[in-house]
């Protein structure tokens, strides 16, 4: 009797906390909508059409494009994540596959502490550090460039260690059935270990793409924060997330309002990106090996 | 109504404009979580004298990042002098300041400018007076420019340092993001809009732009000169530029002589009684032109 009562208190229990936690994303896109609504009906598809970004309270003396900074978000993040995916996975590799177990482990921890680092951190490093190194190669230094290096050192960390978990999650069984065969360790590598992690390397990936894009601090300090779309690595460009930091203490009216729609467009990629992620790793689960 | 009343109190909660950049989730999860108690929690913008002597008041002051250091110097000696009183300073920009005074979320707003067409609705109280400084690397050999010059190098007529004597090298330009009152004064005096200015690096606060201009030899900025003063002092290689032939100073500002100048104000709603008199008096006393000093301001009639 009193095991049943414990059961259904748990029960109840965990309900509660799944439905807290699930409401959370609810309320805040209900809440994104809500706020943005306003700018929204007054503006509709000027955030595409306008001729730049020139926020002002009422509407109709400022312009509102908001493309050049999506623009800018998903250029970062796709740089970033072409330059950290394979490092991580590499890392993970020799952490899990080639380096001793002692060093595997001092070298485990360091990546820790690499993801443990504040942003502001890497932001300030990268604004007195890297942007005058890139400045040298070309002014003005605060560029698309800076903004993808500094988010590739870190996401980095995040990929690497989730990649080395599912690589650690791969059974030993299939390494001695792998070695049995007389496969070399490339071979196993690619045909055996890379399919059995996929999920967890899809996650990694995943997780280290949402961190990139949702980063603000860093990236405002490096970026230039000029809002225009970039021609090439050495142009100044401004994230999304830059551009609330930047503005919404300053904002009013439908520019606060403004500001939210720049949200909801960073929650939508978000959304768009975990769907995405979502299926690809079925189609590849179901098609596995 | 729920929603409306946790919008409108939601950006008290908020801390320094450098903590809203914390992560736009973790922004929006406190400004979630402000629902919950902002209907219990209400400022005090009732006028605060009626009550007994022991009791403590609390008086909210909102507004400019520029003034809000001064401010919060004077809310600790105001505190120090009374003590039932508590000055509760928050920043968020010149015009949130102003929102917040008209809407009765603060008692007092900061403002880093001169009152506008439009708004003698509220009850401006100047406290102080700076300026705003041109500043350059201290490795420019450039040290002074007029004018009509910097308006040409920041709408991108002037492209390179060579034009007005300086090295063959690119200009990086620093401008600040929209809403800062700062834009709006320097873009006043040089009588262009913030759409013709041709940024390269686009700022928030005093500090990043004092930090790219001391990171980059080729870099022009305005900051308050307050601000460039005491980062020189400190010795941050940064270098004020000579505007018009007035070398920009405190006492440049002083004397009324240096071109680009401003006066920071406190605004009330309506005329201030209570202890928002007694801190708005106090704030424009000579008791208060140490503390202004001390934040490299200019006090009035000083």
């Amino acid at each position: 009797m009193s095991r049943w009562v414990g059961d259904r208190s748990l029960i109840a229990c965990l309900r509660l906390a799944a439905a807290t936690t699930g409401s959370v994303v609810l309320l805040i896109f209900v809440f994104l909508v809500f706020e943005s609504w306003s700018a929204l009906e007054a503006l509709g598809l000027r955030f595409v059409t306008d001729s730049s970004w020139h926020p002002a309270s009422d509407p109709s003396e400022g312009t509102f494009n908001l493309t050049p900074m999506l623009v800018g978000t998903l250029a970062a993040t796709a740089g970033s994540m072409l330059l950290a995916t394979p490092l991580a996975l590499a890392s993970a590799v020799f952490c899990n596959f080639y380096a001793a177990p002692r060093p595997a482990q001092l070298y485990r921890r360091m990546i820790e502490l690499l993801a443990g680092i504040p942003s502001v951190v890497y932001g300030f490093w990268g604004l007195v550090v890297l942007v005058p190194l890139i400045r040298q190669i070309e002014p003005p230094g605060a560029s698309l460039l800076a903004g993808i290096l500094v988010l590739t050192i870190m996401i980095l960390p995040t990929i690497a260690l989730t990649a080395d978990s599912a690589f650690g999650a791969v059974p030993e069984s299939y390494l001695q059935a792998s070695a049995a065969l007389g496969l070399s360790r490339t071979t196993t590598l690619a045909a055996v270990v890379v399919p059995a992690a996929r999920s967890g390397l899809f996650t990694g990936v995943m997780l280290g793409t949402g961190r990139a894009l949702g980063e603000t601090m860093a990236v405002l300090m490096v970026c230039g924060n000029v809002v225009q779309t970039p021609a090439s690595l050495f142009d100044p460009i401004r994230t999304l997330t830059a551009n609330i930091a930047l503005e919404m203490a300053y904002a009013l009216g439908d520019h606060r309002s403004a500001l939210f729609v720049t949200g909801l467009a960073l929650m939508c990629i978000v959304a768009a990106l975990v769907l995405l992620t979502e299926a690809a790793a079925e189609r590849w689960t179901v098609e596995g090996p | 109504m729920l929603l409306q009343e946790s919008s409108s109190s939601a950006p008290r909660k908020r801390p320094a404009p450098t903590g809203a950049a914390f992560g736009l989730r973790l922004g929006l999860l406190i400004c979630l979580l402000s629902m919950l108690p902002s209907a219990g929690c209400q400022s005090p913008s009732e006028d605060p004298a009626g009550g007994t002597v022991e009791e403590t008041v609390k008086l909210v002051v909102t507004g400019s990042s520029t003034v809000a250091p001064l401010v919060s110097d004077l809310a600790k000696a105001f505190e120090k002098k009374h003590d039932n009183a508590r000055v509760d300073v928050q920043t968020g920009g010149s015009s949130r300041g102003m929102s917040d005074a008209r809407r009765g979320l603060a008692d007092i707003g900061m403002v880093s400018r001169s009152p506008k067409e439009g708004e003698d609705d509220l009850r401006w109280h100047p406290i102080a007076n700076d300026g705003l400084a041109i500043i350059v690397h201290a490795d420019n050999p450039v040290g002074a420019l007029s004018s009509e010059q910097v308006e040409k190098i920041y709408r991108g007529d002037i492209e390179s340092w060579h034009s007005v004597g300086g090295n063959d090298a690119p200009i990086t330009v620093v401008n600040k993001a929209e809403g800062r009152s700062t834009l709006e004064i320097f873009l006043g005096h040089f009588g262009f809009e913030s759409a013709d200015v041709e940024a390269d690096v686009v700022i928030g606060d005093n500090q990043q732009g004092i930090k790219t201009v001391s990171g980059n030899p080729d870099a022009i900025a305005y900051v308050s000169i307050g601000t460039a003063e005491f980062e020189t002092s400190e010795g941050t290689p940064i270098k004020l530029l000579t505007l018009d032939s007035v070398v920009p100073s405190t006492a440049a500002v002083r004397d009324g002589t240096y071109p680009i100048s401003r006066t920071l104000h406190l605004v009330t709603a309506d005329e201030p009684e209570g202890w928002v008199a007694a801190f708005v008096d106090y704030c424009r006393s000579t008791e208060a032109h140490p503390l202004v000093e001390g934040q490299y301001f200019v006090p009035l009639g000083g």
